[in-house]
């Protein structure tokens, strides 16, 4: 064997039959190849049969779980509704050089004019002033307005005076031919696009044939921009615009709505028109990208992340910490106790393990009522007056008392399987040697637990962190986690950027406890039901 | 602390059963908020508290109209099928596949085997919340959000982990010379795998998909996201209930899940001697 790594294989082989060692040759194995080799190709085809067996899984999990999350990471970012909503808006935004201090120059307003009009057809301007609205209030209510009235705008004058210069230019089958003659395109760019908007839009959100319908304005206003810069295909009718009347767009928006010539209103829109966006993120840990670009924090009473995380913080380490405090004397008790014994009263810890969660946090709704059982046992003992009843649910207490109890299995069975292997034998030679009781335990027993507490607290602090039921049900206002606030802006507002910005921060931290656990305690010494 | 010396001086006496009625107290915070529900789910009135004739234990105070509600409405039953469609069809996709790869993940050479395990225990550490918050994005995408099988996959991956984990434990006491054994005597792979593996790793299995099975039949943030009100689970609707108009039939609906547990706590624990006793280890 150990030859085959000085000897190349390509020597003329020496082997007795069986495949024995020869001093000058390669091992070999029965089918006459280098045995090196045959080991190689058995360990490669292992290799191959254990992945083979994992892969179904693999991609199962990959696409019914990985994927999701992948998602949810993406949409923390993604934005690319300003785009495609005002896609030539956009486009004349970058050019512009009239912002941040005024309000951009009047092709921004002929781009938002078209990508308005298409927008309000299909609805999605409402969707898209209530995505800007996350960022600057008030911008809903300005997309719905103005989508109401962009249809109304004075550009037919444009049109009137198209069609009395030239009648074919009423006619959609004319202008059909026209904008397939491929030089005519080229040289009325904007009529040309705006042309194929329309019948995109024509077809898709009205189900008309777009040769039998009216050219809507907002063509005749890009074909008046195009001539008045001078366009003059051949083939197209030669209108001349130089003595048409003009309007201006931007005048129609401020008379719509005077919010729209406000600096400010476009700086938002300029801050979230790429694809790709922080402002989720931003938002999330309660900051905003402010006028001038940069990150700034939001005004005092818009923050409520960042407390809301640190809540979910504190809370979670304090429900971590009251587990210990419950869970350490059990499982000591447990570890200490004859086996027999210690199965006995481990069913007391496994019997609420295996409860169905929703039926535990249904008996803390019903046991800390005002009209429960402890307040009516806490009246009847006279510890508290009838008029006095606690107020146990609803708030933080409810939610510390019922996830306590919840999480304190999942301490108890780590610190349980920690505290087995300690051999009680230590704690009898430390008092052989002059320790009381407390030194025994204090100097010998707990140190040994440590990885325990480790374990059972990391355990309970990942999971805490992520709970929504029983903080949705025993949490009020005041008791509630930021799981809460991620299922109420998928399922309540809507902001679903934000709900996936905020699980990806929480999925961040639960990461990094989950690889500390890994480190300490290690994913296959995870164990279940003691 | 087993048990207390002859010698013991009274410090000792008195922290060993003040030490003793701690954790008594403990065990009975941990143990009595469940049991308090059955007697309460007997309450003849709609209240959540005890009344005076129940304490008086006056057989008027009781009556079992909350389990007649419970088992005759329709509020109540269709979830409780809904949930017993789902669950078995999610435990055996989770068994199946993960029972795969748990043998897959036991061989000697595996390229990549602790990113692997991390990828398939993942479903189990990240939050309900978040996997839900993906689930419902990304199944809407594909057009499964708000379908049974929509469902049933969510269900499934949430529920590989334990029965990777518990196979995977099964596994480390298998004697894989036995597989040797059988292939020299001239069994193919699959009749090794049904004839020689599998009764050995079953108790493992089995417990892995009582795992699976009780994740599906507990888990509610996932389908309140991935369902719709087709796939309205028991849990969903003890959640409404809990959140809305909480009606004292939930206590009826607990006691039953309760008695599910107990049911599927002894069966494990049966399991589990078994199999330590298959591996030699002591019974307890």
């Amino acid at each position: 064997m150990t030859d085959s790594a000085t000897t190349p294989p390509s020597q003329p082989m020496a082997v007795l039959p069986g495949g024995e060692v020869t001093e000058d040759g390669p091992m070999l194995a029965a089918d006459g190849r280098p045995l090196k080799h045959s080991l190689n190709r058995a360990l490669r085809r292992e290799k191959l049969r254990a992945f083979l067996l994992v892969s179904p899984l693999l991609i199962f999990i990959l696409v019914a779980f990985v994927a999701p999350i992948a998602e949810m990471l993406f949409r923390s970012v993604e934005n690319q509704i300003v785009s495609e909503t005002l896609p030539r808006t956009v486009v004349a935004l970058r050019e512009d050089q009239n912002l941040p201090e005024e309000a951009p120059g009047e092709p921004v307003y002929e781009a938002l004019y078209t990508d308005l009009f298409i927008a309000a057809e299909y609805k999605s301007h409402t969707r898209l002033g209530s995505r800007l609205n996350y960022e600057q209030t008030g911008l809903s209510s300005l997309f719905r307005g103005t989508g109401r009235d962009v249809g109304r705008f004075d550009t037919d004058i444009y049109t009137d005076q198209f069609i009395e210069a030239e009648p074919a230019l009423e006619d959609p089958v004319a202008w059909s031919n026209w904008m397939a003659d491929e030089e005519i395109r080229a040289a009325l760019p904007q009529t040309a696009d705006v042309w194929d908007a329309w019948v995109k839009l024509t077809v898709e959100a009205n189900e008309d044939d777009p040769l039998e319908e009216d050219v809507e304005d907002f063509v005749y206003a890009a074909l008046y921009r195009d001539l008045a810069n001078g366009a003059a295909p051949a083939g197209f009718p030669d209108v001349d615009v130089s003595g048409f009347e003009t309007v201006s767009i931007k005048a129609l928006f401020e008379e719509s709505d005077e919010d729209w010539v406000d600096p400010q209103i476009w700086q938002v829109i300029e801050t979230y028109s790429p694809a790709y966006t922080d402002g989720y993120f931003l938002n999330s840990i309660d900051m905003m990208n402010g006028p001038d670009g940069d990150a700034q924090m939001r005004p005092d009473d818009e923050r409520i992340y960042l407390k809301l995380f640190w809540r979910t913080m504190w809370m979670s380490l304090a429900i971590t910490f009251s587990c210990i405090v419950l869970g350490y004397p059990i499982a000591y008790l447990l570890s200490t106790l004859p086996l027999r014994s210690a199965n006995v009263l481990m069913i007391l810890v496994l019997l609420p393990f295996w409860t169905s969660l929703l039926v535990r946090t249904s008996a803390w709704k019903v046991l800390l009522q005002q009209q429960g059982v402890i307040n009516d046992t806490l009246v009847w003992l006279g510890i508290v007056s009838d008029a006095n009843r606690l107020t146990l649910i609803n708030n933080a207490t409810g939610t510390m008392i019922a996830m306590t109890h919840i999480l304190l299995p999942f301490m108890i069975l780590p610190l349980y399987s920690v505290m087995k292997t300690i051999p009680p034998s230590y704690m009898r030679a430390a008092k052989s040697m002059g320790a009381n009781d407390w030194t025994a335990f204090w100097r010998v027993f707990f140190p040994l637990s440590i990885p325990g507490i480790g374990a059972g607290s990391i355990l309970a602090f990942i999971l805490s962190i992520g709970y929504y039921i029983t903080p949705e049900i025993v949490g009020g206002t005041s008791g509630v986690f930021i799981s809460n606030r991620i299922a109420y802006h998928i399922s309540s507002s809507l902001n679903w950027g934000l709900a996936a910005a905020l699980g990806s921060i929480l999925l961040a931290l639960v990461l990094t406890l989950y690889w500390l656990y890994d480190r300490i305690v290690g994913i296959d010494n995870v164990k279940l039901g003691g | 602390m087993a048990a207390l010396p002859p010698y013991a001086s009274t410090g000792q006496k008195v922290w060993h059963y003040s030490y003793l009625v701690i954790c008594a107290a403990i065990f009975f915070f941990l143990i009595a908020p469940i049991l308090i529900i059955i007697p309460l789910s007997f309450n003849a009135e709609n209240f959540f508290t005890f009344t005076p004739e129940m304490l008086a234990l006056d057989p008027e105070g009781y009556s079992t109209k909350h389990y007649r509600d419970f088992f005759t409405n329709p509020d109540w039953q269709v979830p409780l099928w809904n949930s017993l469609k789902i669950a078995p069809v999610a435990t055996f996709l989770s068994v199946a596949l993960g029972t795969l790869a748990a043998i897959g993940l036991s061989q000697p050479h595996v390229p990549f085997r602790r990113a692997i395990m991390a990828i398939l225990i993942s479903p189990m550490i990240v939050p309900l919340i978040i996997s839900a918050a993906g689930m419902y994005f990304f199944y809407s995408r594909i057009g499964l959000q708000g379908t049974y099988w929509g469902v049933v996959l969510a269900h499934a991956a949430l529920g590989i982990p334990f029965v990777i984990i518990t196979v995977t434990a099964t596994l480390v006491g298998f004697d894989r010379s036995l597989t040797r054994a059988a292939a020299n005597l001239g069994a193919g792979p699959v009749r090794t795998f049904f004839k020689v593996q599998m009764p050995l790793i079953l108790p493992g299995v089995v417990s892995g998909g009582l795992f699976a099975f009780i994740t599906s039949f507990d888990e509610v943030v996932v389908v309140l996201f991935v369902g719709s009100a087709g796939q309205k689970t028991l849990p969903w609707q003890m959640f409404t209930g809990l959140r809305e108009q909480i009606s004292p039939t939930i206590l009826a609906a607990a006691t039953v899940l309760i008695s599910i547990s107990v049911v599927l706590l002894v069966t494990l624990e049966v399991l589990r001697r078994r199999s330590e006793r298959l591996r030699g280890m002591s019974p307890g």
